[in-house]
């Protein structure tokens, strides 16, 4: 029996906890980050204020926004093909909330500690790739066909560098399961040094350069956002949804960029854990989600720095740098990595 | 039931509030929005003019290629996986083991590298 904070709790009790703490950590860090990112951070890289109107500093846009969204009329085009439209949002949200679940919060608290885990979550992270590719091509539209090619084109390309740069941590760790990685960290030492463990980001520095600019990529946020493209194909394979059905597109596209994070920040950064703290301390059941909703904070951040800073990446220039440049070096990463290693 | 099955419970309940969180939105919209569907409403987007053509017209699908390559290096993925986390108990044999098959695939990327498949034409 699995008991959280020391108390013991049915299993539909546990069942019920772990739905309500799966919809707070997809949405709230969603909404953390279109608001605090997309709209505030955004318009001060533009030199503009952003939404000032709904609440203090526009701090309700938010609720406005998904109001109006709730209110649109539903729009199927004639000759799309409707079971597979409908269908289509589904699957991409679906997706993110299997990759949440492997994502650890504390030493006991955690939706499920599968002895997969990364792995897991590279599995089911693709799913969503069915999603768009369902979007594009049943909208009958040329802009979504065009664009969910694209997608399809570019995720499978990036999805290459994501997996390889994981397994860099995988070596060091000596498992794929989350939980256990985030003790690999705790525990870990750099060249016989203990003071602040082993974050993975030190020592698998060009990991994580990798694994961020794939994530980027399998988000499609820009640069990499050919899919979308929005002075050229209007908004890719989600041109012909309208209303709430946009709206879900857009949550579920945020919602990724979050649990993404939530993955590179334990892989990385050490997840739920702080240097300096016992990591086996019940404080840790209290305060790991704040630390790592804080580590997401950070890791998004790069993310729309990035979004905001540079131009959009041409189709060709986009492959090359997946096939030319990500591929080989994460596979000397691992290289590497394996004989640093066996050697130490 | 064992807790291994259990705990893959967790993963069908979740998958279930994903598909359960789009009917809620799409059920409470549907009480929310009007529906006065009209000729031009339906209409494929196409910038503003009347959409020509089949939609689903034949498009170039230029990286078939980059497709093959996807599917070798990902069941590459799969091989090294195993072997990235039992690495400790492997020792110099398995590092040595694993460096010729990357070698190998890497030998491979190189070849289509050289025949020019990797250039989006």
């Amino acid at each position: 029996m699995i008991s959280i904070l020391s108390v013991e709790i049915p299993y539909w009790g546990q069942t019920t906890f772990r739905v309500l703490g799966g919809l707070a950590a997809v949405l709230l860090p969603a909404g953390a980050l279109v608001y605090i990112y997309l709209f505030k951070l955004m318009s001060f890289v533009q030199s503009r204020l952003g939404p000032m109107e709904a609440g203090p500093a526009g701090s309700l846009q938010l609720l406005a926004e998904v109001g109006k969204a709730f209110q649109k009329e539903d729009i199927f085009p004639r000759k799309a093909d409707k079971l597979v439209f409908a269908a289509a949002p589904f699957v991409v949200l679906m997706s993110t909330f299997l990759l949440i679940l492997v994502v650890p919060f504390g030493p006991d608290a955690w939706f499920v500690n599968l002895d997969t885990g990364i792995f897991f979550a590279l599995a089911v992270s693709s799913v969503s790739v069915i999603g768009i590719l369902m979007a594009g091509w049943a909208s009958a539209s040329k802009y979504s066909l065009l664009g969910g090619l694209r997608a399809a084109g570019q995720l499978i390309a990036y999805e290459l560098p994501l997996v390889l740069a994981v397994m860099g941590v995988v070596i060091q760790a000596g498992t794929l399961n989350m939980q256990e990685i985030v003790y690999a960290q705790a525990e870990g030492e750099i060249f016989g040094i203990s003071g602040i463990g082993n974050p993975f980001i030190i020592t698998q520095f060009i990991g994580f350069a990798i694994f961020l600019i794939a994530m980027q990529a399998e988000l499609t946020q820009p640069p990499f956002d050919m899919p979308v493209a929005e002075s050229e194909l209007v908004s890719g394979y989600m041109t012909e949804y309208s209303g709430i059905r946009f709206l879900l597109f857009f949550i579920g596209e945020f919602a990724t960029a979050g649990v993404f994070s939530m993955i590179a920040s334990v892989l990385f950064l050490g997840g739920w854990w702080v240097p300096g703290l016992d990591p086996d301390s019940n404080l840790f059941n209290i305060l790991g989600p704040a630390v790592l909703f804080g580590k997401v904070m950070l890791v998004t951040f790069l993310i729309f720095w990035f979004r905001f800073t540079y131009p959009r990446f041409r189709e060709d220039q986009l492959q090359k740098l997946a096939w030319k440049v990500l591929i080989p070096l994460s596979l000397v990463n691992i290289v590497a990595t394996g004989i640093l290693k066996v050697v130490f | 039931m064992s807790d291994f099955l259990r705990s893959y419970l967790v993963v069908a309940i979740f998958g279930g509030v994903g598909v359960a969180l789009v009917g809620a939105f799409l059920g409470i919209a549907s009480l929310l929005r009007p529906s006065k569907p009209s000729e031009q409403k339906l209409m494929t987007y196409e910038s503003g003019v009347n959409p020509t053509g089949d939609m689903w017209a034949q498009a170039n699908i230029r990286y078939y290629v980059f497709a093959l390559l996807f599917v070798l290096f990902d069941v590459e993925a799969i091989f090294i996986f195993p072997w990235a986390s039992r690495l400790e108990a492997l020792g110099v044999f398995g590092l040595v083991e694993m460096a010729i098959f990357v070698f190998i695939l890497l030998l491979g990327l190189v070849y289509a590298w050289r025949k020019g498949m990797l250039k989006w034409v």
